[in-house]
């Protein structure tokens, strides 16, 4: 016995030891653990604070009223800026249309990729960041940066160049078309290309906007904030009728120079906006000189413009009002009337924010656009995305958009305004 | 395999330095000593002279299916990799698409092999302990593995960028060049900016070399801890590929990969290669103290 007694001893004090030990090296393990553990609640929480706390704390700004603002917008002459602009745009097109709103983009003769209009389309929907560089009415850039890819438009004194460098293709145009027309003409109209080439800054928008004011507005000035590292007020405009589809537009102003840093549309339905351009970056500094330089590189395909004059030159014939062609197609209030101006048969209903156009066409088949004939595939798309109604109007389809309602009667009558689709019913009722 | 020997060779340097010194200062030199032994290894291996063959490939076949295709002419708009319009107009961005072509699949799978072979190869052959007897602690030898590992992330890159750079400039002109926001820069410029593009794809790589390394502590398998690491690349970059996942997007150590090319814009772009940097940061720190976890806790047996 002694010896299974002696035997057993050590045994047992080994398999003690080994059981005291294991928790011992469990919790040794367990500590070791902690290590990625913690880095991942560090990285997490920094992901989580860093926006927040970047965010916080708003300018201590003196009072401003609203008039004294827009009047700092208005004297603004901000001639040279370089900047960083992400543009979001969230129409509440279901996504397979915005693949054939490209397709509405009138390619005909030249379908260069690098054509402005095609590209400028792509924008209507989704999130894009741009780049804009500006030095006076002479010399401007506009860059959609893509995966890999860029696409630049690039005024430099008379010559206007796009580039495509995802197809390495270039288009090319003349600016200086006008210069029979006296130096005051030519540099206004230079300034007015400026403006239509680059729509995606604040700036456009902001004209859009006070254009659009009236006494049906409400504008005031909603305490400070910062964009893009520069303090800045906030101005709100709202319509003060019920009705229309926006619920309010706000824009963030930059406190020293009166440069809009920030557009925001936020829909009266409430969520997501449906249109903001913002600055992420911006600097007032006079950009490089090299910056507006380009000469096509070896082996690009050169698109001129000459043999595409009327596609070029459709948007410039353009009343004022309807110098956003970005959004051709795509009427931001106010501006509704315009954009379908060259309809001979356009007649405006109602005014201010809840105004509607009302377009008469022969054939029935008018776009909420105008203008553009519709392939009769996608006409057919088209229905299939509207709502039938009737009324006193007949009958009809409204198409819906979070911005824009648009009702086509049977008998070929288009009604299109930023406004509800009951409001919008109710107007063409009583159009009748 | 020529492993088990190869394996052995820092014990020995490290086993004659240590009683003399005594345990003392940790010794930088025999630090140095165990890691050129590591990428004697990693490098003499016919496995990792394979796989850098394949990616010095890659440019090769593109640059002569460019060629034949475009017979010298002005390329035709197209889909493809990117950069690969401009190929014919100037060799330089030979080595942009070749980065583009080699860098979802081909450069990480490389580096998914050889991370993933670096700890669970060692063990599945019986050199692991081998390499624990030698006082080297087992921090300090997974910090080499791992540093083993970066170094072939750079030399892969580099062997496809120089790959690359060779086959432009003998099938194609070399020259000015202009950069993708439009504005031209000299060819010197270009070079020192490829420089910095290999840079920026080896950095790339960093996340992946963190996660192979993990897996790699996990398996007593070598082939199992690269399958896993391979494995988890294409699902990653399946999941990268799916619209309705966008939230979770940008946390994949995938998903700003191509912010390379941002370095070919005039001004350069950071905001995403930044981005890219942060988030390989991030896997290499959780899946490197991951690793040292279980690599410090493990029982070795073989």
């Amino acid at each position: 016995m002694a010896p299974y007694e002696s035997e057993k001893t050590p045994v047992e004090g080994a398999a003690g030891s080994a059981r005291a030990a294991r928790p011992r090296a469990g919790r040794r393990r367990a500590a070791r653990y902690a290590v990625p553990v913690t880095v991942v609640g560090v990285a997490v929480a920094t992901i989580g604070l860093v926006p927040a706390l970047a965010d916080s704390g708003d300018p201590d700004l003196p009072e401003i009223s609203a008039q004294q603002l827009i009047e700092k917008i208005a004297a603004s002459e901000t001639e040279q800026l370089s900047g960083t602009v992400k543009i979001s745009t969230d129409l509440g097109l279901p996504s397979i249309a915005s693949g054939a709103l490209g397709s509405f983009a009138p390619e005909g003769e030249g379908s260069s990729t690098a054509d402005p209009q095609a590209k400028l389309l792509e924008l209507a929907q989704g999130t894009h960041t741009l780049r804009v560089a500006a030095d006076g009415a002479e010399r401007a850039k506009l860059s959609v940066l893509g995966e890999a890819s860029e696409y630049s438009l690039i005024r430099n004194g008379g010559d206007v160049w796009a580039y495509d460098s995802g197809s390495n293709e270039v288009f090319h145009a003349k600016g200086g078309a006008h210069e029979s027309a006296g130096k005051d003409r030519a540099q206004k109209d230079k300034r007015q290309s400026k403006a239509d080439d680059l729509p995606a800054t604040p700036k456009a928008f902001a004209d859009e906007v006070l254009k659009a004011a009236g006494d049906t507005t409400s504008v005031t000035v909603d305490g400070s904030t910062r964009v893009a590292g520069r303090d800045a007020y906030k101005l709100v405009v709202k319509p003060k009728a019920s009705g229309s589809t926006v619920g309010s537009i706000q824009l963030a102003v930059d406190a020293k120079n009166g440069t809009p840093l920030k557009f925001t549309l936020v829909p009266a339905a409430g969520g997501s906006a449906i249109v903001d351009v913002t600055f992420t970056k911006v600097d007032f500094a006079k950009p490089a000189a090299s910056t507006f330089d380009f000469t096509p590189p070896k082996g690009a395909e050169v698109t001129e413009a000459d043999g595409l004059a009327d596609a070029k030159d459709a948007p410039k014939d353009r009343p004022k009002g309807g110098d956003a062609p970005k959004f051709d197609g795509l009427p931001l209030p106010g501006i509704g009337d315009a954009a379908t101006a060259d309809g001979a048969r356009t007649k405006v209903i109602g005014s201010g924010w809840n105004a509607i156009a009302e377009i008469s066409t022969p054939g029935g088949a008018a776009l909420p656009s105008g203008g553009e004939d519709v392939p009769g595939a996608a006409g057919q798309f088209l229905d299939s995305l509207g709502d039938k109604v009737s009324g006193k109007f007949g009958s009809g389809t409204v198409y819906s958009t979070r911005l824009v309602n648009a009702l086509v009667t049977d008998d070929g009558k288009v009604y299109v305004g930023a406004v509800t689709k009951d409001t919008l019913l109710k107007a063409a009722e009583g159009a009748r | 395999m020529g492993t088990d020997d190869v394996g052995t060779g820092p014990a020995g340097p490290g086993a004659a330095g240590v009683p003399s010194a005594a345990g003392r200062e940790p010794r930088w030199t025999w630090t140095f000593g165990l890691f050129r032994s590591e990428l004697v290894m990693t490098f003499r291996r016919w496995r990792t002279v394979a796989l850098l063959g394949v990616l010095a490939a890659v440019p090769l076949l593109v640059g002569i299916a460019v060629r034949i295709e475009t017979g010298g002419g002005p390329g035709g708009a197209g889909a493809g990799p990117a950069f690969i319009a401009q190929v014919t107009n100037n060799g330089l961005f030979l080595v942009f698409t070749g980065l583009a072509a080699t860098l979802p699949f081909f450069l990480p799978m490389a580096v998914g092999v050889v991370a993933g072979d670096a700890v669970a190869g060692e063990s599945g052959a019986g050199t692991l302990r081998y390499l624990l007897v030698a006082p080297a602690g087992r921090t300090r030898l997974l910090l080499v593995k791992y540093a083993a590992v970066l170094t072939f992330c750079l030399v892969a890159t580099l062997v496809v960028a120089v790959s690359a750079l060779t086959v432009g400039a003998l099938l194609f002109p070399l020259g000015d060049l202009t950069t993708i926001s439009g504005t031209r820069i000299s060819f010197g410029e270009g070079l020192v900016r490829t420089a910095l593009i290999a840079v920026a794809v080896a950095l790339s790589l960093v996340g992946i070399a963190a996660l192979g390394l993990f897996v790699s502590t996990l398996t007593h398998s070598g082939i199992a801890a690269m399958a896993t690491t391979v494995g988890l690349l294409i699902t990653v970059q399946i999941l990268d590929q799916i619209p309705q996942l966008h939230a979770i997007q940008p946390y994949l150590f995938s998903h700003h990969w191509l912010s390379f090319a941002d370095l070919m814009r005039e001004p350069v772009y950071w905001d995403d290669l930044v981005r890219n940097a942060g988030v390989q940061a991030v896997y290499a720190a959780v899946f490197g103290s991951a690793a040292w976890a279980r690599f410090t806790a493990k029982d070795v047996t073989a």
